[in-house]
């Protein structure tokens, strides 16, 4: 197999890759604040619960849990296996970062000077106005740095999407480099990711550089 | 004279500890009262607790006849949310730290609350903002970013702030503490002007002379209640208290 043909069927699934990347970080981002937001209830009960919720979504592997996503429907409630792999997998995907994204914005969060909510308070903002327009997006300024890390972590681990057979780029990678016992494939698939990475620390970069312009 | 600020019988404790002990105040309109004393006197705490950042454990909070707490023989009753919202807009509160909003610019840091939380048109916010910068001798840092100000402009801007929401009464908790000794002169200077206009005012403070100088009516506190009060020039210059004038010569010989 040429170099150009592996390009192009490695190409086909980049698609796929991308998009369990992009939906991942649709679905991930938000639910991410949700469940930080939980976990810092003044409810005992709901903060426990949320905490247990994110220690097993942090401390089991992303490959059980995509296995666990896909497979136990079937093996619980007999239900069939989706023949739509990209459901099960973003559905995993998004559960799994929002548990690591919930701890960085709780992090950010409980970082806040607690001056900054009684000034907001004094001067009539609802909690709702404070959390929205000053403490928000001072967050967001102080764990953008910790957002790339997991942003570039999430562009590689879109390969463990072939625990499932999703045939996104690296299964089919893996596929040929199977069938034409050649190492090439993985070498194309690293590019892959790699440039994707670049990609991602040049509009990360930028989104810091448009934050830096108060301290 | 009409009564701005009454607090009666206000009481508050942390982990057991007695920090305010049934204490009253009042305030009336245009005057300037100044709370001194010793660290861990309560000062900060009673400031704390009539600005609705600490709810009191019993007593009422009055403001110009509007109950923001009312006592109910055993424990302070505060009033719903929707009241308390309306009480917080009589008043406004200078921080020792100045407490800016660091990803506004000056302007919108003076401008926001007042077409948020007031709900008045830009226009007339942006003139009235642009007229107290002017006034605070900021005129020319309207764009800057807090961060870019030196720490005394910072405490006029955050002066500016509070006063754009039109107070009744204006709270300033030790407003030149995180100062170094150059730029308090600046601080008071403000401060001194706004009492010529008759602004309502409570400071807790550790300018003696500042305070003297600048009040009406003083109080001095320890330990969580008023030991001496009254005239500033009587109280500072002629404790009668034996805690006062420990406190006073400690002072006067650092």
């Amino acid at each position: 197999m040429s170099l150009a043909t592996m390009f192009i069927k490695m190409g086909d699934g980049f698609g796929k890759t991308c998009a369990i990347f992009f939906l991942t970080l649709l679905f991930s981002l938000p639910l991410g604040m949700l469940v930080a937001l939980l976990r810092m209830s003044r409810n005992k009960a709901v903060s426990y619960v949320t905490r247990a919720v994110i220690s097993v979504l942090r401390g089991t592997p992303l490959m059980l849990q995509l296995l666990a996503v896909t497979y136990g429907p079937y093996y619980l409630f007999g239900l069939s296996v989706s023949r739509n792999k990209l459901i099960p997998v973003v559905i995993a995907f998004s559960i799994n970062y929002a548990a690591y994204f919930a701890e960085i914005y709780r992090g950010g969060i409980e970082s806040m000077p607690v001056g900054q909510y009684e000034a907001a308070q004094v001067l009539g903002y609802t909690k709702a106005q404070t959390f929205l327009r000053i403490i928000l997006p001072q967050v967001i300024k102080r764990i953008l740095p910790s957002i790339t890390n997991e942003v570039v972590t999430l562009v590689k681990d879109t390969s463990m999407a072939f625990t499932v057979s999703y045939q996104e780029m690296f299964t089919i990678g893996k596929q040929i480099a199977n069938s034409q016992t050649s190492f090439v494939p993985f070498l194309v698939a690293g590019l892959f990711y790699y440039v994707f990475n670049l990609l991602v620390d040049f509009v990360m970069g930028r989104a810091e550089k448009k934050l830096s312009y108060y301290r | 004279m009409r009564k701005l600020l009454e607090i009666n019988h206000c009481r508050k404790h942390f982990d057991g500890m007695e920090v305010l002990k049934d204490l009253s105040l009042s305030v009336e309109e245009s005057q300037v009262l100044s709370s001194i004393g010793p660290s861990g006197s309560g000062k900060s705490t009673l400031l704390r607790c009539a600005t609705l950042l600490e709810t009191m454990d019993g007593g009422d909070l009055i403001y110009d006849g509007h109950y923001a707490a009312r006592d109910n023989g055993q424990r302070a009753v505060y009033a719903p949310p929707q009241e308390l919202h309306q009480i917080r807009n009589m008043f406004g509160l200078v921080f020792q730290n100045f407490n800016l909003f660091p990803h506004y610019s000056v302007l919108k840091n003076i401008m926001e609350a007042p077409m948020l939380v007031q709900k008045r048109n830009r226009k007339e916010v942006e003139a009235e903002a642009r007229e107290l910068l002017s006034q605070m001798g900021l005129a020319d840092r309207a764009d800057a970013y807090p961060y870019q100000l030196s720490g005394g402009q910072q405490q006029r801007v955050s002066i500016a702030r509070a006063l754009a929401m039109n107070p009744k009464i204006l709270f300033f908790d030790e407003p030149t503490s995180a100062l170094d000794p150059e730029l308090t002169g600046e601080i008071l200077r403000v401060i001194r002007s706004l009492a010529e206009k008759k602004m309502t005012m409570v400071i807790v403070t550790h300018e003696m002379a500042f305070a003297r100088d600048v009040s009406d009516y003083v109080v001095f506190m320890n330990d969580g209640v008023i030991v001496e009060q009254g005239d500033p020039r009587e109280v500072i210059d002629h404790p009668t208290q034996e805690r006062t004038i420990q406190f006073l010569r400690r002072l006067s010989s650092q």
